[in-house]
């Protein structure tokens, strides 16, 4: 087969030119910068970080780059890339309390204290396409300032007002604060598992998986009914505390989007009745992500709640075995590679199989065509 | 519906607060993440404007690595891994012996080497702070615009139905 392996060898390296050059397009047209990409893609940025689990805004801007814009690709890299470096700590635990945001919304509290900040959304957009982007090319207008800027530490609508009447459950704390977190890229994947594992799969999950099962929630596959207590999107110093040093420092800032869901209420012989919550916490600004993540985890919350399994989103081990893509790709697309050896064990099964049956057959045909005079008795 | 804020509203974030630090600690706290958030120019331009005379040796080599982050369930819960950042690390040593750290977001290994640079002036006599200040007025200044430019999003949802909660 030695003859094989070198046409092979051509035919790939021929292939990967011919991808490069499709890649490039037409060289009349100026080749895309990364930093343009990290600029005005940056919500495909946002997403490539957010599920490739990688917080790099350029790294993510090349991957989309040489991914042609496949943006499962692309968190194929980033993830491959990730593997390549050192883990130099964890962090502590980030405030998004003290999130400066950009965007802070309550679908619950019509007046909250800080108010209703709306931030860049495409939320009352008309969905148009707006040709001038294409014709013309944009000519940005800065944009108003206000008189103030945003409050800081705004109050968290779940935890500063909702739970201020004790209408909503409160967040479990564990007592052990030294506890290990489970991580499921040191640590094979084991059910059932705990919220900090969910959490993390979800946060990496595939955005149109996490999208249609929170959507499945909402449709009656779980009977969790949610609204949304508050939506930031903004800024978070993220702080390590290296052992050099002995004290926490702030290493910069990361972009993320958070979703506390209230959810369907819950009441006992002993307890008076409260909501529950869900919550979601991305990479960059994915409200959807967001969203749909904190809908999945109220779901996942079922056996705690005491709840009836009803639907796929609540089944931990269906959602977080089918989430990631990069996992779903490579096993759904590794059909299309070379399979012949295994093929071919299969065709001469089926093929030994038939001659069986054909070979049965014809025997009772024989024997039919020896009895048919007594059968006509 | 109206929200009623807690007078007294504080989230269980607040319980992993860093351990009370002296002064000192809080000095170096405040230039050290300063430094994290400059541009590789910046402290490039002002090392050689001022400081090039300086006698240094690597410590530890700049070195791109990751951190987790960690969130919290609920932003006040259990704890959660949520995804890694990449980070660089370096160490210098001064001429007199003064060691400065740095680990900053980011690949840039001449960005983490010159942080680790002004970490060790800052500590061997002071002498950036008049630059670090500055890069910390631009910081604020640069978020103060932001912030401000948010604000002008924000909904007065309270006076397009006044009289209707009454």
């Amino acid at each position: 087969m030695y003859v094989a392996v070198k046409g092979g060898e051509r035919a790939i390296n021929n292939a990967h030119k011919l991808l490069a050059e499709q890649r490039r397009g037409d060289t009349d047209i100026a080749e895309i910068e990364t930093d343009q990409i990290e600029q005005q893609l940056s919500l495909s940025v946002t997403r490539v970080m957010a599920e490739g689990s990688l917080y790099d805004r350029d790294l993510a801007a090349l991957a989309i780059k040489q991914a042609r814009g496949d943006l499962i690709e692309a968190i194929f890299l980033m993830r491959a890339y990730r593997t390549t470096l050192p883990r130099f700590a964890f962090s502590k635990p980030i405030k998004t309390a003290e999130m400066d945001v950009s965007r802070r919304i309550s679908a619950t509290f019509k007046d909250l204290p800080g108010g209703q900040i709306l931030g860049p959304t495409f939320d009352y957009t008309h969905r148009l396409l707006d040709f001038t982007l294409m014709a013309n090319g944009e000519q940005p207008t800065e944009a108003p300032h206000g008189e103030q800027p945003v409050d800081e530490n705004m109050p968290r609508v779940l935890d500063d007002i909702l739970n201020y009447e004790g209408l909503i459950q409160d967040e479990p704390t564990p007592v052990n604060e030294n506890a290990p977190v489970a991580d499921l890229t040191r640590e094979p994947v084991k059910f059932p598992a705990g919220r900090d594992l969910r959490l993390q799969n979800l946060s990496r999950g595939d955005e149109g998986f996490v999208l249609a099962l929170g959507y499945s929630t909402q449709r009656g596959y779980a009977n969790s009914h949610a609204f949304v207590g508050e939506i930031r999107y903004g800024t978070v110093s993220v702080e390590i505390e290296p052992e050099e040093l002995g004290f926490a420092i702030d290493i910069g800032d990361i972009e993320l989007t958070e979703c506390e869901t209230v959810n369907k209420f819950k009441g006992s012989k002993t307890k008076l009745p409260q909501f529950t919550r869900g919550y979601g916490l991305v990479f960059g600004q994915n409200e959807r992500k967001a969203i749909s993540m904190a809908l999945v985890d109220r779901a996942m919350r079922a056996n705690e709640m005491g709840e009836q399994i009803m639907g796929p989103a609540q089944d931990s081990e269906f959602v977080m075995e089918h989430s990631d893509n990069v996992q779903s790709t490579g096993f759904v697309e590794h059909i299309k590679l070379p399979h012949y050896v295994d093929f071919q064990g299969e065709l001469e099964l089926v093929r030994r199989m038939r001659t069986e049956v054909e070979e049965r057959l014809a025997k009772r045909d024989a024997e039919d065509d020896t009895s048919q005079p007594e059968a006509a008795e | 519906m109206t929200a009623h804020p807690a007078p007294n509203a504080k989230t269980d974030q607040d319980q992993n607060a860093s351990s009370p630090t002296d002064a000192k600690t809080a000095a170096r706290q405040k230039w050290m993440s300063v430094l994290a958030r400059t541009p590789r120019k910046r402290l490039e331009a002002k090392w050689s404007d001022t400081y090039s005379a300086e006698k240094w040796t690597h410590l530890r080599e700049p070195q791109i690595g990751m951190v987790m982050v960690r969130g919290r369930a609920g932003g006040a819960g259990q704890r959660f891994n949520l995804g890694e950042m990449t980070v660089t690390r370096c160490a210098v040593t001064l001429s007199d012996g003064t060691v400065g750290h740095s680990y900053v977001k980011g690949r840039d290994r001449v960005q983490a080497q010159y942080a680790a640079l002004f970490d060790a002036i800052m500590l061997r006599d002071g002498s950036a702070e008049t630059f670090i200040n500055d890069l910390a007025d631009e910081q604020a200044a640069r978020k103060r615009k932001h912030a401000r430019k948010v604000a002008a999003t924000k909904v007065d949802f309270f006076t397009l139905v006044r009289g209707e909660d009454e």
